[in-house]
């Protein structure tokens, strides 16, 4: 099959590559960009492990093709960190609050995080936990994730974050 | 999981959508979301030779009034439909039920248009516009033409639409002021397609119900509208021999398939307790 070529930011820097239609976006994502962060973990649009931001919108990138995410804007996990290097408020939160064991979902669980809070600065522990439904963490028990989102949520807002009692 | 090979089309109009889906013929399938298409097309239980990319075609997407109708394209996200206060004030069964499909990141992709064209028993919005009266406008080589949704689902994956057609947009008659509604949907887990849905969309004068509508999802290879149960409690105040009655009339109509979401007895059965809740919340919200 004659291969396409496709252009796209992603994490701010102009990319391109040339891929044959059916190529996922996470394929294009780890294999053509070596961006290898953006993790597969059933394949199957279940696990969130996949999902990365384009144009304003929580996408699992195992289910859109390479080539439909032409001339859009992509921000992955790679992208995530402020500008001087440190640690963004939802990955600070992650490190802090615990929010993850083996790590294999995390990077799913923060860039569905990121739109959340983009969506909803100060979501209450219901609306994360249903924000984050779409992602699935094998180790976890999810609650020190909320923590951290929670966290996220207050260092964005300026206020101190103070752990609800249990 | 890698789907076959196919080649990508991304037309910007309807007429140039239409006219690549005829010269291409039957290999060739429409693409919205993708969210039911990909992950079949991963599994290789669909191998379209040809996908023709909707997105560029600016004239599927938005939400209109016209007269009494809203008027949805094709293309507008369950994301979009949560986000329009349209929505939220003249169909609010329509921002519940939008809630209760899949997951976030599902719900940015997948689309009414494609929710509805998709003839997947499991789909939420077949069985919820059949009891909002809705009807879709197909577009084809030869024109246009409007199909009732209570007529367009005719087996598993099986609908009116003719090879070469495209669903361009569903319209909903705005259901009267004050009326009661319900989507229950029992499922295992969030994100989960229903193991039975029951939709209530009613009217309550002096008491009782003076019109009543109800749609089921995922107990027959097709939605169903559940007309015998909606008979039997018009006049009624609802009383518990009348929700039994429309429960045993609605578990009646239905055919589910045995499947990891439990045998055949136990979704009928819970089918029947979602007809039941539905019909109870769908009242108490009558003004
Ligand atoms: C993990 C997961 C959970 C899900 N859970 C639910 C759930 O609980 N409830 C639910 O209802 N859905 C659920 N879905 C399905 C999801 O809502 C889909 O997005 C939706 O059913 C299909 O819409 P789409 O826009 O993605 O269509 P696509 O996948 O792009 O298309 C589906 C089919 O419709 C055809 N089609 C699409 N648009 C048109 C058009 N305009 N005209 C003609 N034909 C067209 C395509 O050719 C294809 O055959 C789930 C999906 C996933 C991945
Ligand atoms: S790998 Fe994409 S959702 Fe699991
Ligand atoms: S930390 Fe291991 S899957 Fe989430």
């Amino acid at each position: 099959m004659a291969k396409t070529h496709v252009t796209m930011k992603v994490n701010g820097a102009e990319v391109e590559g040339l891929v044959e239609p059916r190529t996922l976006l996470v394929h294009f994502i780890r294999e053509n960009l070596g961006m290898t962060g953006t993790h597969i973990g059933c394949e199957t649009t279940h696990c969130g492990a996949c999902t990365v931001d384009i144009d304003g919108m929580s996408v699992k990138s195992c289910t859109m093709f390479a080539v439909q995410a032409q001339g859009s804007d992509i921000t992955t996990i790679e992208g995530m960190a402020n500008a001087d290097g440190t640690l963004s408020a939802l990955q600070e939160g992650f490190r802090m609050m615990h929010g993850l064991q083996c790590g294999f979902c995390t990077p799913g669980m923060i860039m569905r995080a990121h739109r959340l809070l983009k969506e909803n600065a100060s979501p209450s522990e219901q609306e994360i936990r249903m924000g984050i439904s779409g992602n699935i963490c094998r180790c976890t028990g999810y609650q020190n994730i909320v923590k951290a989102i929670q966290y996220a949520s207050a260092k964005i807002n300026g206020v101190e974050f103070r752990e609800a009692a249990e | 999981m890698i789907p076959g090979s196919f080649s990508y089309y991304r037309p910007a109009s309807v007429a140039d959508a239409v006219k690549l889906l005829s010269d291409l013929g039957e290999d060739a399938r429409p693409l919205a979301g993708g969210h039911s298409l990909v992950p079949m097309m991963k599994l290789r239980l669909a191998t379209p030779a040809h996908l023709i990319d909707l997105h560029g075609i600016a004239a599927l997407k938005g939400i209109r009034h016209d007269g009494n109708n809203l008027v949805i394209g094709a293309m507008t996200t369950q994301h979009e439909l949560l986000a329009s206060d349209e929505v939220a004030k003249a169909m609010p069964i329509l921002h519940e039920a939008a809630l209760l499909i899949a997951d976030p990141q599902v719900r940015y992709r997948g689309t009414i248009g494609g929710n509805v064209a998709n003839g997947d028993p499991g789909n939420d919005m077949p069985a919820l516009m059949m009891t909002l009266g809705a009807t879709y406008r197909l577009e084809g080589a030869g024109g246009a033409r409007d199909v009732a949704a209570a007529d367009f689902y005719q087996g598993a994956y099986f609908t009116a639409l003719e090879p070469g057609e495209i669903l361009t947009s569903v319209s909903v008659p705005v259901p009267p002021a004050g009326h009661g509604y319900a989507y229950e949907k029992l499922k295992r887990k969030v994100g989960d397609y229903a193991t039975a849905a029951a939709a209530v969309v009613l009217t309550v004068s002096g008491g009782k119900v003076a019109t009543c509508s109800i749609g089921l999802t995922n107990v027959h290879e097709t939605p169903l509208l559940a007309v015998d149960a909606a008979k039997a409690v018009i006049g009624t105040s609802l009383d518990a021999a009348t929700l039994k009655k429309a429960a045993t009339a609605a578990e009646a109509i239905m055919a589910p398939a045995a499947d990891a979401r439990g045998p055949i007895e136990y979704r009928k059965h819970v089918g029947g307790i979602m007809v039941t809740r539905a019909l109870q919340r769908a009242a108490s919200r009558a003004k």
